[in-house]
């Protein structure tokens, strides 16, 4: 067991630097290896390789990287928490309130007449994104305490994305045409637009968030067994929760607020690490979970370059053939 | 040893004990009995401390639960709730081994003494060839086995369980409450459990625990006919 995780540990860390430097050859103009490893140490080769490759094209690998890890992290642990197998940012409406943060931010303060500076927007909107997620989280961990049935909260999610979509709506008809056009951009959603400051947002952001995680390990194994009974084995229920509420708000919501809103990759990659490593156990899933989100990030990004495809088009059609198959087999175990 | 002084317990805006007391000593089985609603999962809940009480106190093996850290009380007593644990990939012993949380480090690792306990417990269910199963390819009965071995890993001296024998064949009723009864009076373990089955209460158990809301009537199993047939109008 031990060496069979030892070696699909080694197979995804392979995969991984294989697909980043892929990521950082393939695109528009394709890069030849010998030159983009020229360019990453420093060796010799053109300026305008230089730049397509250190200042475009390694950002965006990077940041594939950090949200898949992200994204996969988050989904894994709200489907413990919620012991849900559909559970996860996208479908909870977790990205969404992350959405209606920025679209107020970034729509609602020009009509109210404020002009941000361009440290002061990038501040705004990752905050706007963990305040609009957190607050979505709340509410669906309060409703989640009241209402045992899995299947009405996932309604209810998805009616809550529903709901901030239509209010995102009516913030864009009364928007003038330049917050529009930048928010517009933002909804597109992609890797590509994250710039090296962002990036130095991004990144301690997104590692806290995963450095909380691998601290969950244990209350989140406790809680496979649900509430009661990881509360009678002597975990601290409400410090757990604050903890895995905090680590999500981090890593769904920066995610969200720099790359926009990315679906299903929460919800399947976590459903792929437990098949791949036949696990429960999070001291495998963790590092499981941001090892294939990375993976599966990285990819989704070249088949988007290659074929011209917005990366949430690529992530939900890669992404939802493994939810349906969830769903088939949870029906068929009942 | 659970004491309980004086405690209120109420459900929603139901009382469903008032002013109760009773002691539970080490080494015996005791049933806990009443109709449906009449509050045995919440009294259970309140001594395991995860539900709360009106009033009184409840103190396991001489300490007040509220002065008692989760951790400590983790130590003291384990519970088998009615929750249902079907996890695809979760193991037996997976399940089992998370008996020892209250004494592994911050990641759960699990020492050589740990995997020997987990074994030993598994042991004491006659679920020792099921280690390696996982938890939604197993039957009830095997189910609530596995649950109460993570109960024994987690070395309490005193056990609650909810309703054990609850879904289960007569066979297998048998075999779990003789399996308790065992564990009570070989290993000198406190044992409380729910259930509606009189019979098998009536022929395992020490003692009977039997809400009559709102009095908690505690004597030894053999002087509680009356008090049975009254409580569930049965005509003897």
């Amino acid at each position: 067991m031990r060496s069979r995780n030892t070696i699909l540990f080694t197979l995804l860390a392979v995969a991984m630097v294989a697909l980043f430097i892929a990521d950082l050859a393939i695109g528009s103009t394709a890069i030849h290896l010998g030159d983009v490893w020229a360019a990453l140490t420093g060796g010799e080769c053109d300026v305008a390789t230089r730049d397509i490759v250190l200042k475009i094209r390694l950002i965006k690998a990077v940041m594939a990287i950090l949200a898949g890890a992200a994204l996969a992290v988050s989904g894994l642990q709200m489907q413990t928490l919620f012991r849900n197998p559909l559970a996860g940012p996208y479908v909870l409406g977790v990205s969404s309130g992350a959405s209606l943060g920025v679209a107020i931010f970034l729509l609602g303060a020009p009509l109210l007449g404020l002009a941000a500076t361009p440290s002061l927007q990038l501040l705004g909107t990752a905050g706007a994104a963990w305040i609009g997620s957190g607050l979505i989280l709340m509410a669906v961990m309060a409703l989640s305490r009241r209402i045992k049935d899995i299947m009405v909260i996932l309604i209810l999610g998805m009616m809550v994305g529903s709901a901030i979509g239509a209010v995102v709506e009516i913030l864009q008809y009364l928007s003038s045409e330049n917050a529009l056009k930048s928010f517009v951009v933002w909804t597109m959603g992609s890797l590509g637009d994250v710039t090296a400051t962002q990036l130095q947002m991004v990144i301690p952001a997104i590692a806290i968030g995963l450095i909380l995680s691998v601290a969950l390990i244990k209350p989140l194994n406790l809680l496979l067994l649900g509430e009661n009974y990881a509360r009678t084995m002597g975990l601290n229920i409400a410090r757990s929760r604050r903890v895995i509420f905090l680590s999500t708000v981090l890593l769904a919501g920066t995610v969200t607020a720099f790359c926009g809103p990315i679906g299903f990759v929460g919800l399947a990659v976590p459903h792929l690490a437990r098949m791949l490593f036949a696990a429960a156990d999070h001291r495998v899933l963790i590092p499981a979970s941001m090892m294939s989100g990375a993976v599966v990030m990285l990819l989704c990004d070249i088949i988007s370059k290659t074929m011209a495809l917005p990366i949430n088009t690529v992530t939900a059609l890669l992404g939802i053939p493994i939810v349906i198959f969830v769903v088939v087999r949870n029906r068929s175990i009942e | 040893m659970i004491r309980l002084e004086n405690i209120s317990l109420g459900y929603g805006s139901r009382r469903l004990l008032d002013n109760a007391s009773a002691t539970f000593e080490h080494g015996t089985l005791t049933a806990l009995l009443g109709r449906n609603g009449a509050g045995k999962s919440t009294l259970l809940r309140a001594i395991a401390s995860i539900g709360n009480l009106d009033g009184g106190t409840v103190s396991l093996g001489g300490d007040d639960i509220k002065r008692l850290h989760p951790e400590q009380i983790a130590r003291l007593v384990s519970f088998v709730t009615t929750d249902k644990v079907r996890i695809p990939n979760l193991t037996c012993q997976d399940v089992v081994a998370l008996g020892r949380a209250p004494y592994t480090n911050w990641i759960g690792r699990m020492q050589d003494i740990d995997r020997e306990i987990v074994a030993e417990a598994l042991a004491a269910v006659g679920m020792s060839d099921f280690a390696n199963k996982t938890m939604d390819a197993m039957s009830d009965g095997e189910c609530q086995r596995v649950m109460i071995a993570r109960a024994l890993a987690q070395q309490t001296p005193i056990i609650l369980l909810d309703e054990p024998t609850a879904f289960l064949d007569l066979p297998t009723r048998h075999e779990i409450c003789s399996l308790l009864h065992r564990l009570a009076h070989e290993d000198g373990k406190t044992i409380l459990f729910s259930t509606h089955d009189l019979d098998i209460a009536m022929s395992q158990c020490d003692m009977a625990a039997i809400i009559d809301s709102p009095n908690l009537i505690h004597k030894p199993m053999s002087d509680v006919r009356d008090d049975i047939s009254r409580i569930f109008g049965i005509c003897q």
